[in-house]
């Protein structure tokens, strides 16, 4: 999943980069095609070039080497809402069929099953980001037809889809998962099946989401991994394999 | 103030003067510079029916909820970051345990909003956010305003006014003129909005430190009631410059916290009996120390003539 988020980022964007496997994307990235890619964090460390594997969203080593550090009213309504971003990535307990993102509860609100930890500053990227990529493994109790709390805003939902809100960015243009990518329909907003990982059989795919997942007419096959691709995650960006499992890589 | 110039006073102090039982409370911090000294000082004196706020209630508010001081609680992510939940949070919320807690909920951006207009003394402030979202539909404090130039409908959160802000940071001197580099988070705006400032930093230097860097000064001694040296007072949390992030304890956290009797035995045992922060860093050893301690990357300044 790393590799294949990686390869959604273009050399020179400007990137709003979470921690875990959005991080090891945005840094593999910039080690392999994207030398100039900027990397900004909401703690507020802009063009960051961490030495380290950052544990945490405010590690010292964003801030050493960094172009700037922005106060966090900076980063959120210059940098994000003044439309700066290009590329948000998002992840989830739960993700709908229109993209719709809970990061909040599982049960009802008042009276949580689950108490997650809450939007940050996902609900604020998934509005303002050019684009959004989401990375989570699919699997049925994380992409259900519908999320118990919406946190941050998909394609269309019960509010209305993003043209109707005027919403400044796409929203979830890109689902990668740990079988294939998931892309909104341009009629209706819904994910559908549009490229599967090497050996991955479409129709096993299907069962692991919540709803009957459509499968485009194009289905295209990724390719594998390179040597070097690898070697980087394992070896130099990720050492002690705190995100990257085998099957992550 | 009694003297202006100077306004150094020990944390015990502090907590005494500034911290009321009942006080709207911010400690604030972006994984960086979080006072845990000061939450552990206020958790000594006892205090009671706090309303905290903080984007991240992170560990420091953890301990504070654990310890029985908070009625309510006013976040935007509440968890141990990279590691999972604050499990003191989760107890209070879902089985209302040892007390009921109040959520009030934001995103980072509304709750910074709220700060932003805290500290300018607006009503409220404007922010294009939460269309798509459920936070507005838990949350009434959200609400929306029409632009009176463009009649687009924007998203609005009201001013954060605490009672008291304590702001960890490097240096400041006597009158609390405070330097901060590294990530900011949101400790302007806080303390800005905020009727008492209490100031922690790792050292006090004399003023003309200060004046030598003035662009360095993020919080004026004008706004500052009190100031207070503790060295290595936001551990597990760091200062650039001066030590890392603990990453380890942030790790450890989930085993202590995870369990409600291992929680209490370390709050025993690292807040209740020990009667400073020296203590606490007598009581984590000089091996930890010694291995978080910041190694020199000295910026070499720039020219201020004219």
């Amino acid at each position: 999943m790393a590799v294949r988020a990686a390869h959604e980022l273009r050399d020179g964007e400007v990137v709003f980069v979470g921690i875990g496997l959005p991080n090891l994307a945005c840094n593999l990235a910039r080690a392999t095609h994207a030398p100039h890619l900027v990397l900004i964090y909401e703690s507020g460390a802009v063009g960051a070039v961490p030495h380290r594997l950052p544990v945490s969203i405010g590690d010292p080593a964003l801030v050493t080497g960094s172009l700037a550090v922005a106060t966090m009213a900076d980063v959120f309504q210059f940098y994000l809402q003044g439309g700066r971003i290009q590329v948000g990535f998002l992840g989830g307990a739960q993700i709908d069929r229109y993209g719709n993102i809970n990061s909040t509860v599982i049960g009802p609100y008042d009276k949580p099953k689950v108490r997650l930890p809450g939007s940050g500053g996902a609900c604020e990227i998934a509005i303002h980001a050019k684009r959004v990529i989401v990375v989570a493994p699919l699997t049925p109790r994380t992409f259900p037809a519908a999320v118990d709390f919406i946190t941050s805003p998909g394609l269309n939902g019960k509010y209305g889809s993003r043209a109707s809100m005027h919403l400044p960015g796409a929203g979830p243009v890109r689902v990668v998962t740990d079988v294939g990518i998931l892309e909104p329909a341009s009629h209706d907003g819904e994910l559908e099946l549009v490229a599967i990982y090497p050996g991955v059989d479409p129709e096993e795919t299907k069962k692991k989401a919540g709803w009957p997942l459509r499968v485009a007419a194009r289905l295209t096959v990724l390719p594998v991994p390179s040597e070097q691709e690898l070697h980087l995650l394992r070896d130099v960006l990720d050492p002690n394999h705190l995100y990257i499992g085998k099957r992550d890589a | 103030m009694a003297d202006a110039n100077n306004k150094v006073i020990s944390m015990r102090d502090a907590v005494a003067r500034f911290v009321a039982d009942g006080d709207c409370v911010v400690i604030e911090g972006f994984t960086h510079l979080i006072c845990f000294a000061a939450a552990h000082e206020i958790i000594r004196q006892r205090r009671r029916d706090l309303t905290l706020c903080r984007l991240t209630p992170d560990l420091v508010y953890d301990q504070l909820i654990a310890a029985g001081c908070a009625k309510k609680l006013v976040f935007s992510w509440a968890g141990n970051p990279g590691v999972g939940s604050l499990h003191a949070l989760r107890r209070a919320v879902e089985k209302q345990h040892p007390q009921p807690l109040e959520l009030e909920e934001y995103s980072h951006f509304g709750l910074v909003a709220r700060l932003s207009a805290g500290a300018a003394k607006l009503p409220f402030w404007p922010l294009r956010d939460y269309q798509g979202s459920d936070l507005p539909a838990v949350n009434d404090k959200i609400r929306s305003v029409t632009c009176p130039y463009t009649s687009e409908v924007i998203a609005t959160v009201p001013a954060l006014n605490p009672d008291v802000t304590i702001v960890h940071a490097q240096r400041a001197d006597q009158s609390g003129n405070t330097q901060i580099w590294g990530l900011y988070g949101v400790q302007k705006e806080a303390a800005f909005a905020a009727r008492r400032v209490i100031v922690v930093v790792e050292e006090i230097v004399d003023e003309k430190i200060v004046r030598a860097d003035p662009n360095r000064t993020l919080i004026p001694g004008i706004i500052v009631d009190a100031v207070v040296c503790e060295p290595w007072g936001a551990h597990p949390s760091y200062a650039q410059g001066y030590y890392d992030r603990d990453n380890d304890f942030y790790v450890e956290w989930e085993d202590i916290s995870r369990d409600e009797a291992v929680f209490a035995r370390w709050l025993d045992e690292f807040v209740y009996s020990v009667a400073d922060r020296a203590g606490y860093m007598k009581k984590l050893g000089n091996d930890r120390r010694k291995r978080l301690t910041a190694k020199p990357l000295v910026s070499p300044g720039v020219n201020y003539g004219f």
